[in-house]
Parts: structure tokens; C-alpha cells; sequence
């Protein structure tokens, strides 16, 4: 980068401060880049309140509400919140690999000609709608998994995630978890790609010109510089894993319980899919249960998101 | 090594280090499909576990050449690359069997009738069946609308937000509280968010009111963190150079965010906006709980009931009968074809404002 | 031309674009029904002197039935739109006592507290009776097997898990000729609220009371067995797979190549219709202590009488006597005339291949209807 000094006779009306119109710009700019701030900081709060307006009374809920599936209010949330935390896992497992393979292949192993073609394809999946997922999940893909699944049953049903009897429909945890991983795929790896591709230059030949393999480059030029950005589209990508409702729904054959078994179709149903399913129960007084689930929900993905960032902070000050 | 030491060995060393054949890749691809479809074959597989034995035997074949012949490092490098490719058929696999899929279901429902009639429709007077012919219009200028609004109210406080999260925000309290709420909006199940919307105007206009806006305002509390999210991390990553370069110039703040880092992360930020879009057009729980369904067309989104597609599709797949599953997956086609307009687009505009770019 | 001067010329053209499009999105009205229902054919009647948008809900299971109500009451009524939102009849009662729908579909009748606080909301006693009766299959999906006779003690071990596989020999004995294999069965239920889940377990609590001794309930009360969402669901996943088994509302069997239990109905095997459903209608006695206005059926599920089908479900329709303006009163009492019409009945029956209501059931209900004033 060049440098470029300015001819003298540029005009400098005032060499006492920034002209009038810029301060004003600025203040203005900033103050409504703020606004927008507390808007959504307002709103997230509107949100609460009226999760815990609506819900306060499921807290309390008379014990016949829950059965058969538990007998109070916090056994009931614990095993949703079981099985919310399960799929996530699993579809997290799957999907982050992906992901970042993806994001990957797109920003540095694929051909020129066919990187944008590739990245317009998988920017398709997050185009399909939730119900088009269920629908696919429950019927396409359940059946076809059946197999591999009595087949993961037979020979590693030692394993405690595949005991248990397989189910014959094939809507089990594991297919459910595979449907929300392809749903995570894609917003995970736009981010990531987009962010692969503004490592600077200089920094990978840098690396290639030491004698690094394009992996070793990738490893030490393109992942550091990258971190943030990762952990940005991992955790958005776990936000919707875990606020799914309608795919899972629709795939699961779920009731709140808790159990490691993903071949069978005893599932447990996740907080969200949950909500959607007996929002309409014929039982009125469950809409309040249902909602303080909500509300255990939100606060889950609030300690999960500060959890994650503190152990980001944390790793990147031991880098620093 | 010293050029004394020239037996007849010596003398085949070569002065680079070995490398496998040039389309070593090819060649271990297509070995390990015949050996995986004659094992098949002798042993009865279907064509699924066949093809997965041979990705398998591939991408462990490559590396252990590699390693034997050339080392450890480029063996390593050659392993992630097979995984790379692995990667992407894998995910490129589901795509087309869901489109496929939908093809096959949708095609057969979409014609010029269909894209433009409403549900309203006719009995057949002597065998009172609805008569076949209904059609999307309004759930297409729904969908249309209803994420217009949305986007209308997130792009311009996501944008803003993470604005103020780079650029005037660093390190101050207020930033990390919003940047943890931004995290905690991307839990919020999508039937809450309809809920929530459902139940602030309400209260404010009567019980029973239903309106575009009301799916607009519940929509766009599902896109505003990835909106922020993603224009976020890709401001940050405009260099500081570029920042102190138009300081030193007297640039105002302001404008050196307007002209100079907004347009070099634009594209990054038309990403994050398509995907937001892209993830919104679909869902169903929210707008069914705050927009209702209804039969005929309404493009005010102030006023009444407005279908959209993904409602459209969940209504019809209700019904459980041939015609209505026909509707649903047209219209499950049809959304997935805005979508991919809306992308082209984007990525256009994108193209057009960015910056000419110079990695 | 290059991009800079490409850029410039774009913007303002597509600020135009967004402006207008912003503003025929504010500015539009409702397009009316007429305007876009024109396939230029049955001119009969159009038109009709009532006009403007009564929103209602409820039941699922009444939703392809109340699609051909709007349309042969909208063909007949131009200016009106009926809407229905299919959010179960739970929601759809607690909202039509809230005021937020005029009417509602309920697949259970209301209880006695319920008309109380409806009573309130009304002004009045509301109006409540059956308009959607539809038989209930146990469908099945067994290779080798394409029919099944079952008895309601055996159909209650098989969704509670007693029974376990296919060649049990309580399931032998009824099927002496068949060639049942062993394969597991896998009982199917509904994982949403559902008035098919109220009527199913309604049937197995009166016909085989030993065995399934919970009454009935919207909910499916057991965690064991599949479940699947909506009839949809269930009709999918007995499909997906072999030796599945469900319960399942007879529009969703329509097309597809299930198996049909036939259920025994005193010493006779009956094979589920439309016609045994309206005779078990015809059979089942009123519940007394309702206004007047109420019309609510204890289903008589334990008649041995064999023209009729006791594994059934008959849905309701709710609305007021009066209600705050003329023109909604108008509506809906024009609405439940055409629902209960024979021509509102054929129309059900043609796409959601419900049973009409017996006539005497039919002129009952039109005596309630007069009485809606305006």
C-alpha cells in the first residue's frame, strides 16, 4: 500500500475540528445504530414478559395435566429439556463436520467454476420450508432408513445409543437428528465460507510458500483467523436446532421421556416440537404448561450461549 | 549427501520429493468402485451400502498410498481433501432427493390456473365434488408480503445493530448485553415467536384480530439474529486499514461506514440476509397462529386475514386427500422456487455493489 | 457503461420499485370472492343479499368438510367469506367463548361448565349440534394380509401392547383362515389432540371396558407405540411400515392401499361405512339436562345391532343465538342452513366422504337454526 500525501492547497476551512455536518452525521448515525440496539434489546425483554405472564401459572399446574408422562411441572421440563438437548447434540455431531467441510470445499478446494454453483446448491437447502423437512423426514427418508437402522440395531446393538427395539417406521431420534442437520447445514456453512474466503491472501501464500500442504495452510492461516466467525455460524446453527418445532414434529414419534435409544420409537419429544404438537389439546390448561416450557427454553439457550462465550473468550485470550 | 556417495542408488534419487501420479485420485476412485460392486455383487448388497463401501475404501486408500509414497504431511493433506469431497456429495445427496422429490410431487400440480386462482372455489352441481382448478395466487402474494414487512423491519435494525456492535459499540457493557440477546433470539421456537405476536396486538387492537403485520413482526424475530449475526462477523472483518486509511482522509464515522465498510462486506451481508429470508419464507407455526388462513386474496397487510404458502401447504397436507396433498406439494414447489429467484437476485445486487474486489 | 455508472442508474429505479410496491401493499383492499372465482360455470344463484368476513374454527378433522362448505356457501353467497382455522376443537371452543371466532367446530360436545361461560358469552344459550359424521378405520399394513376381522377386546391389547405380534392366537381365532405371520405389531396413535383419539378411545372404553379401563381422552394416554402428527401422520406411518397398525378417520384411508379391520358388531364382522356410522348416530340416545338449543349424543358404541359401525366420531358445530350485529347473525344462520342441507350434507360426503345426517336428526337441527335471531 502506497502512501499518498495530500497537495497542500487541499481545502481545510476550519483545521480546529471535523466540519459541523460531520459531527452531526455522526451523532445522529450513532444514536440510531443504538436505537437499534435497545430495540431488540426491548423486544427480547417484551418476549420474556410475556413468557412469564402467560406461563407463571403452568408452574404451578395440577399434577393431572402431565401424566402419564410425569408427575410436576419440573420433571416434565427436565425431560423435554432432555430431549431438546439430545437432538441438538446429535444434529450438531453431524452437522458441524459438514459444515465446515463444506465451507471449506467451497472457499479453497473447489474449481473456480464450481464453487458458486455449489454454494448457490447448498444456499437451496435453507430454501426448502420446515414442513416440506417434515414431510420429506417423516415419510422419504424414514423409510429409507429403515434398513440401516435394523442394520446398526443387529450388529451394534451393544452400543447403548442402538439398543433397544428398532422401530419399523424408521421415524426414530436418529432420523430426526440427520433432518435437523440438514437443516443446520446450511446457514452454518454460509457463514463459514464467507468468512474462509476473507482470510487475506497474504497470510495463505504466506503459508504456501513455507512448504505448508493446503491443509497445514488452511490449518494455520485460514481457522485462526476464522475462529470468531465459526463459533458465529455454529451458534446460530444451535439456535435452530434447538427452536425447531415443525420438522421434528412431524418426524419424531416422541412423548416427553428420557432415553438414549435412537433406534426405537419411543422418543423423547423436544420443547418446541412439544409446543406444537398439544397447543390445540383439547385440555386448555396445558397452553399455560406449554408456554413456561417456553420460558425454560429461552433461559436454556441463554446460559448455552453465554457458556459458549465465555469459553471462546477464554481460548482466545490463552491465544493472544 | 555428497556427491561421493553416487552408488547406483544414490544416483535414482531424485532431486524431488516423490509424488503419486497425477490422477492418483481418479484412479483409486475407480478401483474402489469395481472392488466395492464385485464385492457387492457376490455378496448381495443393495446399491446404498455398495456406494457407501466405496466412499469408505477411497478415502482410505488415497491417504495410505500417499503416506507409503510420499509422507506423512501430504498424506494427511490428501485425507482431508477425500473427506472434503466425501462432504460434499453427502450433502449435495439429500439436496437432490428432496428436490426430487418435490419435483416429481410438485410439477404435476402447477399451471397457469394454478398460479393464478385463489381457493375459492365450485361445486360441482351434480356430483357436489369441489371442482379440481383451485389455485395459490393468494397464498403467493401473501408469502410475498408478509416477508417483504418482514424484511422491511429486520434488515434495517440488524444492519444498525451490528452497526453499533463494531463500529461504536466495542467493549462497552451495553454490546456484550445485546450481542448475548442477539444469541439467545436464535433459541426463540418459531411458534413462540407467533404467540408473541399474536398476543401484543391483542391486546392492543381486541381479541381475534389477525394481520399480515402480525406474521411480519413474528417473522422478523426469527431473522434479526441472523441478520445481525452475520453482518456482524463480516464488518469485523473488514481490514482497519481501510477504516484509518478514510479517517486520515477527514471522513466523518458515519460516512466512512456508509461508503467504505458496508459496501466491502456486502456481499457477506446480502448472504446473511438471503439466508435469513431463505429460513423465514417457510415457516409455518408462527404465521398459522398469527395470520389465520383464509380463501380468498388480501394484499393489505393492515387488515384481515392473509394466506401464505407454507400455511397453504400445512392446510392441504391437513386435508389427508389425494387433491390435497397435490396442492401441497405445489405450493412446497412453487415457495422453493422464490427462493431461489430471491437468491439469484440477491447475489446480483451483491455483485453490482460490492466493491471491485482484490483478494 | 461500467459499474459505477450501472450502480447509479439501479438505485433510484429500485427505490421506485419498493415505494410502489410498498404502496399497493397499503393502499389494496380485500379483492372480493367473485373476482377470482370464474371458471365460468354454475351461474346458480350468485350473488345473495349478505356480505362481509365471520371467522371461524376448530376441529381438524371437519377441515376438507368446511373447504366444500365455503365453496357451495360462497357459490350461493358471493359476498361473504367464512374462514376456518383448523387449530383443534379445544382452541376452537375456548376461542368461540372468547368472542374471536363466531362459530366453531368441536369433535367433542361441550361440558356443562363450558355451555355455562358460552351461555355468558352468547347472551344467550348457544347453539350446539352434530354436523360431520365420519367413520373411523383401524387400518393396517401387514405383507401377505389384505383383510382382518378384529374384535373390540382384541383391538384394545393390540393399541394397549398386550398383544405383540400378528399371529397371536386371540387374533388366530378370530381370522381362522388367514396366514398371519409373526412379525411384531406396531400400534400407531396420534401424537396431537385429536377428537379421532376422543371418539377411538371412547369406543374401546364402552366396547371392551376390562381392558382399556381409562376413559376417553383427546390425549392418547400411554407413552408405548408410535405416534405421528395429525391424520397425515398417521396414515404415513402405518404406511412406512410392515405390521402397523392405527387408528385413522376414513377420509384419510381414501387412496391408499391399506388394509381395513372389519369390527365385530354383535355376531357379525362390519366393515366401516358411512351408512353404518349414521346408524350408529340414529342408535345413540341425546344427552338431557342441555338447553334446548344443545343438541349432544352419547354415542351408543355397544349396540349389536350390524347395520351400523360403532368405531365412529361425530363432530359438532357451535354458534350463538344472537350476536352483536345483525349481519353476523345473518351469516351464520345462513352458514348452518346450507351446512345442514342435504345439498351441505352431499357436499361433505362427496369430498370428505363423511355420512349426510339422518333426516330426522337433519329437521331437528333446522327447528335450532330458526331460532337464531337476527
Amino acid at each position: 500500500m502506497s502512501i499518498t500525501t495530500k497537495p497542500e492547497s487541499a481545502e481545510r476551512q476550519d483545521v480546529a475540528g471535523p466540519p459541523a455536518v460531520g459531527r452531526l452525521g455522526d451523532r445522529l448515525f450513532s444514536a440510531s445504530a443504538l436505537t437499534a440496539g435497545v430495540i431488540i434489546m426491548v423486544t427480547l425483554g417484551a418476549v420474556f414478559v410475556f413468557l412469564a405472564v402467560e406461563g407463571i401459572d403452568g408452574f404451578h399446574a395440577d399434577r393431572s395435566v402431565f401424566e402419564p408422562a410425569a408427575g410436576n411441572f419440573w420433571a416434565y421440563a427436565g425431560k423435554l429439556l432432555f430431549g431438546t438437548t439430545l437432538a441438538a447434540v446429535l444434529a450438531m455431531i453431524i452437522a458441524v463436520p459438514f459444515a465446515i467441510g463444506l465451507a471449506l470445499f467451497i472457499s479453497h478446494y473447489a474449481p473456480r467454476r464450481l464453487a458458486v454453483p455449489v454454494a448457490y446448491l447448498i444456499d437451496l437447502l435453507a430454501a426448502v420450508p420446515s414442513v416440506v423437512y417434515g414431510l420429506w423426514g417423516a415419510r422419504t427418508l424414514a423409510s429409507a432408513a429403515q434398513p440401516i437402522q435394523t442394520w446398526l440395531g443387529e450388529h451394534l446393538g451393544w452400543f447403548p445409543l442402538f439398543s433397544g427395539q428398532v422401530s419399523a417406521t424408521g421415524r426414530t431420534m436418529l432420523v430426526a437428528a440427520v433432518v435437523l442437520a440438514i437443516m443446520i447445514v446450511p446457514i452454518t456453512t454460509a457463514i463459514c465460507r464467507e468468512v474462509f474466503q476473507q482470510t487475506p491472501r497474504l497470510l495463505e501464500e504466506a503459508a504456501l510458500g513455507l512448504g505448508a500442504t493446503r491443509w497445514e495452510m488452511i490449518r494455520m492461516a485460514v481457522f485462526p483467523h476464522a475462529r470468531s466467525g465459526m463459533v458465529a455460524g455454529v451458534m446460530l446453527g444451535l439456535g435452530r436446532a434447538l427452536g425447531e418445532t415443525m420438522a421434528v414434529a412431524m418426524v419424531l414419534s416422541a412423548s416427553p421421556l428420557v432415553t438414549l435409544k435412537v433406534l426405537t420409537s419411543d422418543n423423547p419429544a423436544t420443547i418446541a416440537s412439544n409446543i406444537a404438537a398439544n397447543y390445540n389439546s383439547e385440555d386448555n390448561r396445558i397452553q399455560t404448561v406449554l408456554i413456561a416450557t417456553g420460558l425454560v427454553l429461552f433461559v436454556f439457550t441463554f446460559l448455552v450461549n453465554f457458556a459458549a462465550r465465555l469459553i471462546v473468550a477464554r481460548a482466545e485470550r490463552k491465544l493472544a | 549427501m555428497t556427491t561421493a556417495d553416487l552408488t547406483g542408488e544414490a544416483r535414482s534419487l531424485p532431486l524431488q520429493r516423490l509424488r503419486l501420479p497425477r490422477y492418483a485420485a481418479l484412479m483409486v476412485a475407480v478401483a474402489a468402485v469395481v472392488v466395492a460392486t464385485l464385492t457387492g455383487l457376490l455378496l448381495g448388497w443393495g446399491p446404498v451400502p455398495t456406494v457407501i463401501v466405496a466412499v469408505v475404501l477411497a478415502d482410505i486408500a488415497l491417504p495410505l498410498w500417499s503416506r507409503l509414497v510420499e509422507g506423512r504431511r501430504p498424506a494427511v493433506d490428501r485425507l482431508i481433501t477425500a473427506l472434503v469431497w466425501t462432504a460434499l456429495a453427502c450433502a449435495l445427496t439429500p439436496l437432490a432427493w428432496l428436490l426430487i422429490t418435490t419435483l416429481d410431487s410438485g410439477i404435476p400440480a402447477v399451471s397457469g390456473h394454478f398460479l393464478t386462482h385463489n381457493m375459492v372455489q365450485q361445486l360441482d352441481p351434480v356430483t357436489f365434488k369441489t371442482m379440481p382448478g383451485s389455485g395459490v395466487v393468494h397464498a403467493l402474494l401473501g408469502t410475498l408480503l408478509v416477508t417483504f414487512g418482514a424484511a422491511v423491519i429486520s434488515v434495517p435494525v440488524g444492519l444498525m445493530t451490528s452497526v453499533y456492535l463494531v463500529e461504536y459499540g466495542r467493549g462497552r457493557w451495553i454490546a456484550r448485553v445485546i450481542t448475548l440477546l442477539v444469541d439467545v433470539m436464535t433459541g426463540i421456537p418459531s411458534i413462540v415467536a407467533g404467540l408473541f405476536a399474536l398476543a401484543l396486538f391483542n391486546v392492543f387492537f381486541g381479541v381475534g384480530t389477525r394481520m399480515g403485520i402480525m406474521g411480519s413482526i413474528a417473522l422478523s424475530l426469527l431473522m434479526i439474529p441472523t441478520v445481525v449475526r452475520s453482518a456482524e462477523e463480516m464488518m469485523r472483518l473488514v481490514p482497519n486499514d481501510l477504516r484509518e486509511a478514510s479517517y486520515a482522509l477527514g471522513v466523518p464515522k458515519w460516512r466512512t461506514i456508509l461508503k467504505v465498510v458496508l459496501p466491502t462486506s456486502i456481499g457477506g451481508i446480502v448472504t446473511g440476509v438471503m439466508l435469513a429470508i431463505s429460513r423465514v419464507i417457510g415457516e409455518t407455526a408462527p404465521l398459522l397462529v398469527a395470520v389465520g388462513s383464509i380463501d380468498v386474496t388480501n394484499t393489505n397487510l393492515f387488515s384481515g386475514r392473509m394466506q401464505t404458502l407454507p400455511v397453504f401447504i400445512m392446510t392441504e397436507y391437513k386435508t389427508s386427500t389425494p387433491e390435497g396433498y397435490r396442492l401441497a406439494w405445489g405450493g412446497a414447489l412453487l415457495l422453493i422456487v422464490i427462493v431461489m429467484v430471491l437468491n439469484l437476485a440477491a447475489r446480483i445486487i451483491g455483485k453490482i455493489f460490492a466493491p471491485s474486489a482484490k483478494r | 457503461m461500467n459499474t459505477s455508472t450501472l450502480r447509479r442508474a439501479i438505485v433510484p429505479g429500485v427505490a421506485a420499485l419498493a415505494l410502489a410496491a410498498s404502496l399497493a401493499a397499503c393502499g389494496s383492499s380485500d379483492d372480493s370472492a367473485d373476482s377470482a372465482a370464474s371458471d365460468g360455470s354454475s351461474g346458480a344463484a350468485a350473488g345473495g343479499s349478505l356480505s362481509g368476513t365471520v371467522a371461524g374454527g376448530g376441529s381438524s378433522a371437519q377441515e376438507k368438510a368446511q373447504e366444500s362448505w365455503r365453496a357451495g356457501f360462497g357459490q350461493a353467497n358471493s359476498g361473504v367469506t367464512m374462514t376456518y382455522d383448523s387449530v383443534g376443537s379445544g382452541t376452537g371452543r375456548s376461542n368461540f367463548i372468547s368472542g374471536a371466532y363466531k362459530y366453531a367446530g368441536s369433535d367433542s360436545a361441550m361440558t356443562s361448565d363450558e355451555i355455562t361461560q358460552a351461555t355468558k358469552a352468547c347472551g344467550g344459550d348457544p347453539v350446539e349440534f352434530p354436523v360431520f359424521i365420519s367413520p373411523i378405520d383401524v387400518a393396517f399394513n401387514l405383507k401377505g394380509v389384505s383383510s382382518l376381522n378384529l374384535d373390540a377386546k382384541t383391538v384394545a391389547q393390540i393399541f394397549k401392547g398386550d398383544i405383540k405380534t400378528w399371529d397371536d392366537p386371540a387374533i388366530k381365532a378370530l381370522n381362522p383362515d388367514a396366514k398371519l405371520p409373526s412379525t411384531a405389531i406396531s400400534p400407531v396413535h396420534r401424537s396431537d389432540s385429536s377428537g379421532t383419539t376422543d371418539n377411538f378411545t371412547d369406543y374401546l372404553h364402552q366396547a371392551a371396558p376390562s381392558v382399556w379401563t381409562s376413559d376417553h381422552s383427546s390425549d392418547w394416554p400411554t407413552t408405548s407405540g408410535e405416534s405421528a402428527e395429525g391424520t397425515s401422520g398417521v396414515v404415513g406411518a402405518v404406511q412406512g411400515g410392515n405390521g402397523t397398525i392405527g387408528y385413522i378417520d376414513d377420509s384419510g384411508v381414501e387412496g391408499t392401499k391399506l388394509g381395513v379391520a372389519k369390527i365385530k358388531v354383535g355376531d357379525s364382522f362390519v366393515a366401516p361405512s358411512a351408512d353404518g356410522a349414521a346408524a350408529g348416530l340414529a342408535a345413540s340416545q341425546l344427552v338431557s339436562g342441555t338447553p334446548a338449543t344443545v343438541m349432544e349424543y352419547k354415542i351408543n358404541r355397544t349396540s349389536t345391532d350390524p347395520s351400523t359401525y360403532p368405531v365412529f366420531m361425530a363432530s359438532y358445530e357451535i354458534a350463538c343465538q344472537s350476536y352483536g350485529d345483525a349481519n353476523t347473525g345473518a351469516v351464520v344462520k345462513a352458514f348452518l342452513t346450507y351446512i345442514t342441507s342435504a345439498d351441505g350434507q352431499k357436499a361433505a360426503a362427496a369430498n370428505a366422504y363423511s355420512a349426510p345426517l339422518p333426516t330426522d336428526v337433519a329437521s331437528k337441527e333446522a327447528a335450532i337454526i330458526a331460532k337464531i335471531g337476527s
